[in-house]
Formats: C-alpha cells, structure tokens, sequence
C-alpha cells in the first residue's frame, strides 16, 4: 500500500501500459486494437513526466522574481525554502522529459494515423475490421493461391 | 577501417557536413519525391538522393579510418545535452551497407514497381521508401539514445506504408502491415520505455555520456529494467525468435522492392542498435547484460535458427520460405552477436554483409520473375530456369550464398562464425550451426529443385526475361556475394574494424 501512496504515478503507469497491451493483443477488432496501443504509448507519456518532476518544482518556464506570478508561487512554496533561496531560488521541473513526450505522441499521432489508414483500406478490400473474418477471407486467398496454377 | 584511410572522395568542406548530408539527401528527395510530377521523375529522386548517400556515406567512412571517432554535432549544441551524431568504425559500416543497399533498391524500382503498384502512386511510394532510408541511415549514425528512437519509427512508419502498398498484387498485404504497424509500435514504445529507465538513471541521453556514467553506477533495477526493455522492443524490431510473428506475412505480400529492402536492413538496424547498447552503453562489467545475453538471448537465436528453418522447409509458398529462411539467419546473426567477442562480432557483421547480399539477390529475383509470371507457390516457379535464365540465375547465386556454397559469400560467413564459436569453446553453437546449415541445404535445393531441374507445367503462364533495369541491380547484388566470396579483404576489414570498436580489439 505504501507503494500506492508514495509512487502513485508509477502505479498508474504500469496499469495504463497493462491495459494497453491486453487490448491490443485480446482485442480481434482492429479499431480496438489501435484505441489500446494509443493508451499503451499514452502510458509512456505519463512515465516520462513522472521522471521529469522535481519535489517542489513548478513548471519549467522561467520566472522573473518581482512578478506577481513568482509570488504568488513563493506564496505557495515552503517558506523556509522561500527564506533561503528567495524567487529566484524556485526550483523548476525538469524540461527535458515533455520535449521527448512530445517528440513521442507526435510519432504517435502519425503511427495512428497510418494504423487507421490501414484499417480504412482493409475494410474496403474485406469489409470487415473483424480479425477472425479477415484470417477467414486470407485463408481463402491462400487455397485460392494453392488451386489455381 | 584501414582499407579506407586513403579514400577521399568529396571536398573537405563536404566531407565535413558529410554526416548529416548523408541522412538529409533522402529525407529532402523523399519530399521531392511526393511532389514529383510524373513517376519517372520520381524514380530519378531516389536513384539520385541515395547515389549521393553512398557517396557521402564514404566520405564518412573515409574520415573515420583517418580519426576513429567522428562526432558531428547538430544546430550547435554541444554534446551531451545537444544531439550529436557519432560515427564510429561500425556505425561507418552500418552506413555504407544501408546506403549502398538502398541505392540498389532504388535503381531496382525503375521497372519493378511497374508490375506491382498503380503507376499513378510510384511517386509517393518513392517518397516512403526514401523517408525509410533516410531513417535507418540516421538510426545507425546517431550518438543520442532518444533520437535513435525518432530515426526507428520515421523508417517504420515508411516501412507501413510501403507493406501496405503490397495490396494491389495480393490484399493480404493490408492485413500484414496492420500487424507490423502494432507490432513495430509495441517493440518501440518497449524501446522508449527503456530509454526512460536509463534516462532517470543516468540522467543523460548522450550513448557515450551514458556508458561513462552507467560505468561508475554500477547495477541497479532500474538498469536492468532498462536494458531489458530495449533488448525485447528492438528484438520485436529485429524479428528475433519468438518476436518474429510479424515478419512472414510482411515479407511475402510486400511489393518485392520492400521485401528486398527489409530483409537487406530493417532487421539489421535493429540489431546494430542492440549491439550497440549491449556492448557499447552497458559496460562490459554488468553481470546482468552479460547473463541476459548468454542465458536469454543465445538460445532463443538458436531455437529460432532451427526452427525457422524446419518451417521454411514445409513452406508451399516460395517467399514464405524465404521469410522463414530471414528469421532463421537472424538467428545465426545473433548467435555471432551472443559470444560476446570481437570475434563473434566480427563474423556476425560480416554475416549481416553476406545475408543482405544474399537476401537482395533473392527477392529481386523473384520480383524480376513477378513481371512476367504471377506465382506465389513454389510449384508455380517449375522450370522456369529454361525461360527466364538470367534471373534464375542470379537467384541461384543468392540461394547458393544462403545455403553456403564455397567461392559465395555465405560459406565465409558461416566459416568465421564457426571459427568465432569455436574460438569461444562454444561447441554447441558450432552444433546449432551445422545443423541449421543442413536444414538450410534441404529448402534450398527444393527451390533449386523446382527452378531448375523440373519441367514447366503444360499450358501454364510463360515467364519471360526481365528488362535490363532490373536484372542490373540484380546482378550487382549476386556478383557481389561471388566477388566477396573469392576476395573478402574489404567486408572483412569493416567487419573487424566494426568489432573492435565495440571491443576495443580486433581478431
């Protein structure tokens, strides 16, 4: 349980990437199947800005230490902290982790969106985004492959 | 490297920017490419942009024999918090393999795609294709952990692309590459995720930056989660036994130029990247790597050694068996890759060399014979030696490369793997690999068998000879693996060099 309270966004992680990848591997509508691996890389993105955060840290835009906003955050900040490092002391998350997520979910947008292009044609060629019907037409094809010379 | 420290071949102010130039030619022709006006012009593109590849890709490899390490750092950034890309002996290799085999299968494209694909698409499929090499050149020159990832899935998502353009011969093909697209997404987001372990270990995404800190860092959970994170997402990559489900339906309904192209590269890609956190990321040291590698990794290579090639045997459709028969050699890659050794990595590089070869002849073969004859099924290819002789020869010469004839490049390959096990003591990989020759011997003599010696069914559809722009390249890619089967001096060179300098001494 303690792990659920301290580490409760890695928790989180490892059930959205199980839930992910049961739906894509149980799933035999191919549509589904796209919805699971779009969770299944989502779940990545969670790990990656779970790595990234700094106990404390706010995010990672630079703040000038007289504007209301950086005290407004001080206010927010524990005040010994404040007391020691001033504004200007604030402690930011770290960046780099959200440029490589958002690197990621744009390779993930366009392996959707060529995952979805796909199940366009496969429908148009089969009329089905059933797995087992296509298997079904695709064993057909291969016999046909194998009677006719 | 040394064969190539006299080789100068472009300007030094080119030579310079040669590394990025290198991954940029194709990507920029895969634009052009897509707002090509007519096919033809399209085909110019790629012919052009991956001749220029090859040229820099030896301007590079020129620069690495002269310094051993080239750094190229990208926008100004020094490293390790800007990209760099980082070339050394077997990522100059690398390079040359990919760029050489992609301007071969461009020149192949000319009259190949005719026969398979809607005249009317040639131009955005040579942009796919383009975009694919310009990916794996970029995955094997990168010196950055997570850019390695952005190179991965820009080739992967040409490479669906293209599987699905298979459809206009056979619709299996769309099927096929839905079940690439979702397993080559699951094996790269296992990549990332692994990268993320190390990331939050190290804190770095420099490779070399990596190694030096994983060095003082010793073992910890998170690194070896890591690691076994990527070594399963690139093994799904790179076809390795039991992750290859993917890869028979791929290879055998793409348009053959894919097929050409995948088996000479996707899964050799994927194996330099393995090799390349295996032996160069993770230090030397780590029980865990060392284990994993020995215990996980060797026998599932040779499992898939031996049982791939028992089902490329019982398969009736004849690049199903030649699919089989990949999964069964990337086995034998990675047994080379398992002894850990700068020999068993030297004879699985030069494995890789004589494999793509072999491969390229192989599928461009048949893909030559599909212009004229619609045949799927072994059977349908009975003697077709007596009509089409040049192709058939040619894929004779690949077959007798795979199957490990003397005076090919296939028995050498075989040769220094055997010797590379062994020189390790590992007499049961030597079995491994005997008998997975033997079982190699039987496919192939059943597809020589039927091509050569059989007579043609009566009344069947007549094969003829292909046209010169195909037969071409194909010949290029069969005379290689003769030429490299006689004198072997440079695959040998680059294979040691490459070695060493994961291992820091050559044979």
């Amino acid at each position: 349980m303690s792990l659920l309270g301290t580490h409760f966004n890695y928790v989180a992680v490892v059930v959205l990437m199980m839930i992910g990848l049961f739906i894509v591997f149980s799933s035999r509508n191919l549509i589904k199947r796209m919805i699971g691996l779009a969770i299944f890389q989502t779940s990545t993105g969670l790990f990656y800005i779970s790595l990234g955060k700094v106990a404390g840290g706010t995010a990672a835009i630079r703040l000038d230490g007289t504007s209301p906003e950086a005290r407004a955050l001080a206010a927010t900040l524990d005040p010994a902290y404040v007391a020691q490092h001033g504004v200007e002391g604030v402690v930011y998350s770290n960046p780099l982790p959200h440029v490589l997520i958002l690197t990621a979910i744009v390779v993930g947008v366009a392996t959707l969106a060529v995952g979805l292009a796909i199940a366009v044609r496969i429908r148009e060629a089969y009329g089905t985004i059933e797995a087992d019907e296509i298997n079904a037409v695709a064993r057909v094809d291969a016999a046909g492959a194998e009677a006719a010379p | 490297m040394t064969v190539f420290e006299n080789l100068y071949v472009a300007a030094p102010a080119l030579t310079a920017q040669a590394p990025i130039l290198v991954v940029l030619a194709p990507l920029v022709g895969a634009c052009a490419a897509a707002l090509a006006p007519g096919a033809r012009t399209g085909w110019v593109i790629s012919v052009v942009t991956t001749l220029f590849a090859v040229w820099m890709a030896m301007a590079v490899a020129g620069e690495v024999a002269r310094h051993g390490v080239v750094q190229y750092v990208i926008g100004g950034f020094a490293p390790p918090l800007g990209i760099a890309f980082r070339i050394d002996a077997l990522g100059a290799g690398m390079g040359l393999l990919v760029s050489t085999m992609g301007f071969l299968g461009a020149l192949y494209s000319g009259h190949a795609l005719v026969s398979e694909i809607d005249t009317q698409k040639h131009t955005l499929f040579q942009a796919g294709y383009l975009l694919c090499v310009a990916g794996f050149l970029g995955l094997v020159f990168t010196g950055d952990a997570f850019n390695a990832f952005v190179f991965l899935e820009v080739s992967s998502i040409g490479t669906y692309a293209l599987v699905a353009a298979g459809e206009a011969r056979d619709r299996r093909a769309l099927p096929a590459a839905f079940t690439y697209l979702i397993f080559g997404t699951v094996g790269a987001t296992f990549y990332v995720i692994g990268v993320g372990f190390l990331y939050g270990a190290t804190g770095t995404l420099n490779m070399a930056d990596m190694a030096a800190r994983l060095g003082t860092l010793g073992d910890s959970s998170a690194v070896q989660a890591g690691f076994a994170f990527i070594v399963v997402g690139l093994g799904l990559k790179a076809a390795m036994f039991p992750l290859h489900g993917w890869l028979p339906g791929t290879y055998s309904t793409a348009p053959s130029l894919v097929s050409v192209f995948l088996a000479a590269v996707a899964t050799k890609a994927a194996i330099y990247l393995m090799a390349r956190f295996a032996f160069d990321v993770f230090p030397q040291t780590t029980t865990f790597g060392g284990l994993f590698i020995k215990d996980v990794l060797a026998p599932l290579a040779a499992a898939g050694a031996i049982i791939c090639s028992l089902q490329a045997i019982f398969e009736t459709e004849i690049r199903r068996m030649l699919a089989f028969s990949s999964i069964a050699q990337v086995g034998f890659i990675l047994l080379g890759f398992s002894l850990a050794s700068a020999a068993g990595m030297s004879a699985a590089l030069f494995y890789m060399f004589a494999h793509a070869l072999m491969k390229t002849a192989l599928f461009m073969a048949l893909g030559a014979l599909a212009i004229s004859l619609r045949a799927r099924r072994l059977d349908d290819l009975a003697g077709v030696a007596r009509e089409a002789p040049w192709s058939v020869a040619a894929f004779g010469v690949g077959a007798a490369s795979l199957a490990g004839v003397p005076l090919t490049m296939g028995f050498l390959a075989k040769w220094r793997l055997i010797d590379a096990a062994l020189g390790a003591g590992a007499i049961w990989i030597v079995a491994t690999l005997a008998i997975g020759s033997l079982l190699t011997l039987v496919y192939v003599g059943r597809m020589l068998e039927a091509m050569f010696f059989r007579a043609p069914p009566a009344g069947a559809a007549r094969a003829k000879e292909a046209p010169v722009g195909v037969l071409a390249p194909l010949w290029i890619a069969a005379g290689l693996s003769i030429w490299f089967g006689i004198d072997a001096s440079l695959p040998e060179a680059i294979a040691d060099a490459g070695a060493a300098a994961l291992f820091g001494a050559a044979r």
